[in-house]
């Protein structure tokens, strides 16, 4: 990683992730969000909490993409989803042939590098 | 407006010096009558390393007013407009130019793809792979799978957009197509091929906005009035969005036009709406209520939204075949809109009797969108 200079709350999620000890942030609520906040963006509680993410996640969505963008250049064609744990989305890449993948697919969450860049993305497995 | 097209080697004052000497010359205002321009612009910073256009634009035009540029992605132009009536109806202008530039062709295909997506979250979405394309055929994508409809029926939507720009001497596309050159293109982001995507496009358009006492007092000839403003706005990210293919902004921002104008949406007679992408023109229709949700897919493959149809969308060509030079697409709309109503636009037989027209313009995956109510006295 080229990563000299930090995004909090950010990278700390993808450590996280690395790590496998994926979490969200909840607030006293119970709303979900993700990281970095300072307050609850559905009631702007600033009483915020950490909880574990959960270990899978359905798909809701994906697509095939073939134009990308410069930092993915080396990358396509791949298959880039939205996937749902619990309260929480998250959009990254799913590590399969598209013609494998299906909607409602349950997927697992970890991390890779772009080939382009060897910048870390979010991943996903088929489950 | 510009012709809009590939015209790389154009800089975005140049393209916008045009744009504005045409709206001038168009109203049959004297310069030194602008009170304000408000300009819309997504990304100069990234084509052509220039921000701060405001004073920029505002002397390529020969004016010393306040001079301010407006920025939400895709909808920076429609915003613009916004700006402008706030302004005239707060009292503090008579007389606005509202425009919007966007030069793209000059960071070619990946560059401007990359331009583009950082109408998203960088964090969430951009680190990961999105783009825009890949953004709406998430959208797609989902909507297939929850409401049905496929990869033809957006088709439809494109081949009547290109019908639309056919004999248009300002769009970018002027030529027609078939369902099976839409599906047969190459797959830019599956479920999305390259003619479900509006083209990469430099252009610029502007428009005079003035009080209706101005007007008056001038004995100006403005048979145009925006009757009704609208902003909406929304999570960012579209993975944060209750609904992947609900778009509440364009709703909220629809709610608001039709309150201010007096009207419902039933009593709109045609549309310009935010066709960046196929499935985009499908998503509007539905957020303005002018179809249940799911239920506009069908929409232009029935020929209720053609020429000849019930309910005309994108008579212009839309961004589809117009193209979407992105800040400057609010802006086409309302010019385009313009001359529908007036009479001097190629397709303006088809909404001879209209009297309420819409346009709808977004930014992103409809994080901002914003919808003006036109209307004429016939």
């Amino acid at each position: 990683m080229s990563d000299e200079v930090r995004d909090d709350g950010y990278d700390d999620f993808m450590d996280a992730l690395e790590e496998g000890e994926p979490y969200y942030v909840e607030c006293a609520n119970g709303h979900a969000s993700l990281p970095p906040r300072r307050l609850c963006p559905e009631c702007a509680t600033d009483d915020l909490g950490e909880a574990p993410l959960a270990e899978t996640g359905e798909l809701l969505t994906y697509n095939v993409t073939h134009v990308p963008t410069p930092e993915f250049a080396d990358d396509v064609p791949f298959v880039l989803g939205i996937a749902e744990f619990g309260d929480v989305r998250l959009t990254g890449q799913v590590r399969a042939d598209s013609e494998d993948v299906e909607v409602g697919d349950t997927v697992s969450i970890g991390t890779d590098v772009s080939e382009t860049n060897g910048e870390r993305y979010i991943a996903f497995d088929l489950e | 407006m510009t012709k809009f097209g590939e015209m790389a080697d154009r800089t975005g004052r140049d393209l916008f010096a045009e744009a504005g000497e045409t709206a001038i010359e168009d109203a049959g205002i004297d310069r030194g009558e602008i009170d304000a321009l408000y300009l819309g612009n997504f990304m100069g910073e990234l084509s052509e390393r220039q921000g701060h256009m405001g004073p920029l634009m505002a002397k390529m035009l020969g004016l010393d007013v306040p001079a301010t540029r407006v920025e939400s992605a895709c909808a920076s132009g429609g915003m613009a407009v916004r700006q402008g009536i706030q302004a005239v109806r707060a009292g503090s202008a008579d007389v606005v130019l509202v425009g919007g530039v966007e030069r793209m062709h000059n960071m070619g295909t990946t560059g401007a793809t990359g331009g583009l997506s950082v109408a998203a979250d960088d964090l969430w979405e951009i680190k990961h792979g999105i783009t825009f394309p890949g953004a709406y055929a998430l959208m797609a994508k989902r909507y297939f799978e929850t409401h049905g409809g496929d990869r033809e029926d957006l088709a439809e939507v494109a081949v009547k957009n290109h019908a639309n720009a056919a004999n248009n001497p300002l769009a970018q596309y002027q030529t027609e197509i078939t369902i099976e050159k839409v599906l047969d293109a190459f797959p830019v982001a599956d479920p999305l091929g390259l003619f479900d995507a509006s083209p990469i496009t430099d252009g610029a358009a502007a428009a005079i906005i003035v009080s209706e006492d101005y007007a008056a007092e001038h004995d100006l000839d403005a048979p145009v009035s925006i009757t009704g403003t609208g902003q909406g706005t929304d999570d960012l990210a579209l993975q944060h969005r209750d609904s992947i293919t609900w778009t509440p902004a364009t709703a909220d921002a629809a709610e608001e036009a039709y309150a201010d104008a007096g009207i419902d949406a039933d009593d709109v007679d045609f549309l310009e709406v935010h066709d960046c992408f196929t499935i985009a023109e499908v998503l509007a229709l539905e957020g303005l209520g002018l179809y249940d949700e799911g239920e506009a897919i069908t929409a232009a493959r029935e020929g209720e939204t053609t020429a000849d149809g019930e309910l005309p969308v994108n008579l212009s060509g839309g961004l589809k075949a117009k193209g979407h030079p992105v800040g400057a697409t609010g802006l086409a709309q309302i010019s385009e809109m313009t001359k529908l109503f007036r009479g001097d636009h190629v397709n303006s037989d088809a909404v001879e009797d209209a009297e309420v027209g819409l346009t709808h313009n977004a930014g992103g995956t409809v994080a901002s969108a914003v919808v003006h109510v036109l209307e004429v006295e016939q």
